[in-house]
Order: C-alpha cells, then structure tokens, then sequence
C-alpha cells in the first residue's frame, strides 16, 4: 500500500515538473519544406528587366499582402529557360511557393512550364487551403513572365 | 506479492525517458536563447514543435498577452493552496473562516491599488468575464429606458463581441473611431451621447498598441451626463496610476495574469456611491454581494491579491526599468532600419508596449524569421484569424501597413540582453525579408508603389 502511495507520488512529481514547452508564436504548423524555402531560399534576385532575353512577371497586391516578381532568363535559340530569379512580399508560404516556382521552371520549355499547377506547387508544400492562394499566385506569375517575355519577342521583331 | 508486480511495473513505466521532456526542466530560463549561438547539428537541447526547430526556448517580449507569475506571488498561492483549502463562504467553522480571511485580505490588496473601497471589489474569472457581466448586466437592468451604449473600435474583443450580442437583441451600439494616434476624440464622444445611453465603455490602455485614453477627460463629460462610464483596465492596472475617483468610473475590469498573477482570476469594480445597478451573469448562492455566484478560488484570489500589492509597491521602478528598455529597444532597431514606423501614440503610451510596422517587409513571414523571439502580431485573439488587426485598421493604417505589425511586450523581468537580442534578430530578419521584397526594390529604383496598378486576381 505504502510503496504504491510513494511509487503514485513519484509519479506525480515527475508529471508536475514537465513543463509543456511554449509554443513559438506562429499559430499552424508549416510543412518543413516551407520552412527550408524560408530559411535557404533559393534564387533570390532580379534580372535586369530591358535585357531582352529577360521575361518579368508581377502579381498581386500589397493590399491583400502578397506580391510575387517572378523574372525567367530565356536562351533565344532553343526557347528554354536556362535561369529564374523571384522576389516576393508575403507570407511564408508565399516565399516559399514562389521559390519553387523558380526551381521548377530552369532547364525547361517554355510551353512546358505554362502547364504547371499550382496544386502541384500546394502539394509538394503541403499547403493548408487557406494558403493555397499563394500557390495560385506563383502559377500566375509564371504565366505573367512568360507572356511578358513573348510580348517582348514580338517588339523585337523576332519569334 | 501482487503489491510487489505492481510496483516494479510502476517503477519501469516512471523510469522510462519521457522523450527530452527532463532535459527541458533546466531550459525554463527565457534568456537561455540570448546567450546561445547558432544552433549546431545535433543540438539535442533543441525543440522542434509545429515543423520549426530552435535551439533554447525563445525570448519572451509578449507580456500583453500574459506574463509569468511573479515568483513571491507563487509562494503566497502554494501556501494558501495546501492551507486555505476551506470554502470561504462556509460560516460555520474554522477552515470557512481562515479561507475568508485570506479572500478578504487580498479584496483590500486590490482595493488599494486603485483607490476603491473593498466592498466595492467582485472577484471573478477574469476581465472577460468583467466585461461580459458589466456590459450585458447593466443594459439589462436598464433596458425599459437605456437603449444605447457608446464604445470605441478599438476595445478589446470581449466588449465587441457583447455590444454585437446587445444589438442582436436589440439595442443601439455606437463604435466611436479614434484618430491616427489611437485616441479617443471627445468631442465625437460628447456628440454621440443621447438621452436614452446607458453606458460609456472605453479601454484604460490598448492591448494591442498601448495608447493611454484621456481617462479624467472621459470621466468628466461621463459624470456631466450622469452615465455610468465603465473602464477595460486589465492592461492598465499596477501599470500606470490608476484611481476611481479621479477617472470617475462606475464599472472596471480588472485582470491578474496581466502583472504577474495567475490566470483564471479577475476583478470588478461595482461603484456604491452613487449606487449602479447590475444584472449578475451567473446566478446561484448570491456570492459577491449577488453580483457573481459560485465559491471563489482562494488561492487565485490571494495570488491576484499579492499580485496587486507588488505592482503598487513596485509600479515606479517598473516604469523606470521598462521605459529604458523599450527606448534600447526602439533605438537599437531604428538605428540599423529605415521606414520603422511606430502604430499609435508615443507619447500617450503605455511604455512597455511596443508596436512597430517595418515597411516592404510582411508581418507573417517576418514572425516566421523571429522564431527566437516569443511575440505578437496583433492581438492573440485576432491570430486564429487571417485579419489584419481590427485596431490598426482603426487607426487608419494602410492595407500593406496592417499586415506588418509586430508587438513587443516588455515586462518587469525583461533583461538588457533580451532587448539587445531581440534587437539583433529582428533587424537581420527584416533586412534578409526586404533584400527579397520587390517592393523595397521599386522603392530603391524610385518608384511610388501607390501609382502601380497591381493586377489582382
């Protein structure tokens, strides 16, 4: 009797000395490659914007709180493109989508990259829906440097 | 033999490693992550919680949101629990008696910090549950003749919540706006007072940007117009000089995890001379002189009681104390920043409310970066939602502006270094977040980011 009485007490004194560690201050939990995006983001920077093989693209609004610049560098002959730079006003899954976004469309056609879906961007950051705008948003911006840079072309005089 | 089985089982499961959980008991010390470095790889000291991973626990500079219990005032509530465990309103014996005793001691502690009368003093579970009972309990009792209360749109959410409650039952509600720097304006307050207002209801100071109202002011024209004038002051309280009768009010919400006492308790201040009459929220024994039923918890009371006399005690040297660090604070991140803007009044402020907007740069993915410091952005009720805090739209901050805000809390127990740290994150987070803004870009490059026509989808 007595030694489960003190073998209980152990046991309560353990219990009330493990404090639940406090939370961080952020109220969801991010998937860790959002975190990663945020932490090393990769390709961060801007081309310059009158050189002709450069494709700009920007979305949103400071209003809603994210704005996405998505800028492709486009090898004239074979139309791929061979290097992306973003900047991004937002969130950190914004940060995040737009960081895939860049990683994603190097090395490929420029028909190629119109079809990717900012669900596949959702997915792989296992975007909750609340921030699957963000997604939405990097797929815009793709589309918007890609148009650019065909507006630009046509200028131009060439393709 | 069987007692013996149950033992050893006893013994394995209380044993087994309980996950980090011990090696956590001697991380409880918040200025750990001041004096840590970067975090080496396999740091098992680290906490990893909801996909973030820090090593030490983080700095805490969110004291509007709570604040740790004053070590003196745990004593008193340790002793108090394992001693006064009698039901104060027991008349009939001893243990009643010595439990009553101990409430009555900490109702003068209260009472004395803010100038009332302990019979004019109502414990309770906190300022929400003041402000629910003053705002729907007074509209109820004078319901044939008062029609209409007067708040402001930067109050607190329980107040908001119960005028919205009061109009859905049919009462008028008018939300005063407040100027750029967060203050009332008196004379929309005098203007929007009618024959048939049965209340005045404005925040001593602001959770969530700190402004101090012009409280005697607001007294004055309350008491010309003979209208009970009730006071949110949970964040006010052992803070700044506080007094009844200077400010005139008839009705103050009053909350002990603010300075540094327990949470689950709170105080009302119910004004007798001249008398104002409330409905009570919660019925029953007719505790509280019948204002609040339900046997009081003795050993919070007394927590909240000590907790009062220390901040009277000690109110001028943590003015002195938080003002110079908020000013380490505000220097050290101007000094290094530009486009520091800092929301609400900074002369009519509480000091040891900090809430600045870093321009170009997005409250959400800037608190991302300050995952070493514990602080708000906003108001904790307003985080489970996406809004941009409702009291920087009253303020009339711009759309970009409002999602930037960062609140910092300082506290009687905030340290120099934890300024000084808190300074050095925020300033290298803010820089690493506007090298990526393109904002800050077409800042640089000259560009008036208002003229852009953005394309929104």
């Amino acid at each position: 009797m007595m030694m489960i009485r003190q073998a209980a007490k152990k046991a309560l004194g353990l219990t009330s000395r493990q404090s639940t560690p406090c939370s961080v201050g952020i109220f969801r939990s991010y998937h860790e490659n959002v975190i990663d995006h945020y932490d090393n983001p990769r390709n961060v920077g801007s081309f310059d914007k009158n050189d002709p093989t450069v494709g700009t693209g920007l979305v949103g609004a400071p209003a809603c709180g994210d704005v996405m610049k998505l800028q492709i560098k486009v090898d004239e002959k074979t139309g791929q493109i061979v290097d992306a730079r973003f900047k991004t006003f937002g969130c950190g899954s914004a940060i995040a989508s737009s960081s895939v976004a860049t990683e994603w469309v190097k090395g490929k056609a420029m028909e190629e990259v119109l079809t990717i879906k900012n669900t596949e961007i959702a997915k792989h950051l296992s975007l909750p829906p609340v921030k699957l705008h963000c997604s939405m948003l990097a797929e815009d911006a793709i589309k918007a440097a890609v148009k650019d840079y065909k507006e630009k072309r046509v200028k131009t005089g060439g393709v | 033999m069987a007692s013996k089985a149950i033992f050893s089982t006893l013994r394995r499961s209380l044993t087994k490693p309980h996950g980090g959980a011990v090696s956590r008991r001697h991380h409880l010390s918040t200025t750990s992550a001041a004096t840590a470095s970067e975090p080496y790889p396999g740091d098992e000291h680290a906490i990893v919680m909801k996909g973030v991973r820090i090593s030490g626990r983080p700095l805490y500079l969110d004291m509007q949101s709570t604040t740790p219990l004053d070590p003196r005032v745990f004593d008193a509530m340790n002793a108090s629990s394992i001693y006064d465990y009698g039901n104060p309103h027991s008349r009939t014996h001893l243990y009643g008696w010595e439990a009553e005793n101990a409430v009555e001691v900490a109702r003068i502690q209260v009472a004395k910090l803010i100038g009332a009368s302990p019979k004019e003093i109502v414990f309770l579970s906190g300022a929400t549950e003041a402000n629910n009972t003053v705002v729907k309990g007074v509209m109820h009792f004078y319901k044939d003749k008062k029609r209409h209360v007067i708040t402001t749109q930067t109050e607190h959410k329980c107040v908001l919540d119960s005028c919205r409650h009061l109009q859905q039952e049919g009462f008028e509600v008018t939300y005063l706006p407040v100027r750029t720097d967060g203050l009332v304006d008196l004379e929309m307050l005098r203007e929007a007072i009618r024959p048939d207002t049965g209340l005045v209801s404005v925040m001593a100071v602001n959770n969530e940007i700190g402004v101090v109202q012009p409280m005697e002011e607001i007294g004055r024209i309350c008491k010309e117009h003979k209208i009970p004038f009730h006071t949110d002051a949970a964040q006010a309280i052992g803070k700044i000089p506080v007094d009844v009768e200077k400010w005139n009010v008839s009705f103050m919400s009053m909350s002990g995890h603010k300075i540094y006492g327990p949470k689950g308790v709170g105080a009302m201040y119910v004004r007798r001379r001249p008398r104002v009459r409330l409905e009570p929220l919660m019925n029953g024994g007719g505790q509280e002189r019948g204002l609040r039923s339900g046997t009081l918890a003795t050993q919070q009371v007394v927590g909240f009681g000590v907790a009062c006399e220390l901040a009277m005690k000690e109110m001028e040297y943590d003015e002195k104390w938080i003002k110079r660090l908020q000013e380490r604070l505000l220097n050290g991140v101007r000094e290094k920043l530009d486009g520091v803007v800092v929301n609400g009044s900074l002369e009519s402020r509480y000091a040891g409310n900090l809430n600045l907007s870093f321009a170009y740069v997005e409250g959400e993915s800037l608190l991302m970066g300050l995952k070493e410091v514990a602080v708000s952005s906003g108001s904790a009720c307003t985080s489970a939602s996406l809004e941009p805090s409702y009291v920087l739209r009253a303020l009339g901050v711009d759309e970009d502006m409002a999602h930037t805000s960062i609140r910092f809390g300082i506290g009687r127990f905030t340290t120099e270094e934890e300024i000084d740290k808190a300074v050095e994150l925020t300033v290298k987070q803010v820089e690493k977040l506007r090298e990526m803004s393109p904002l800050y870009e077409m800042v640089k490059e000259g560009i008036d980011i208002k003229n852009i026509q953005w394309s929104q989808h």
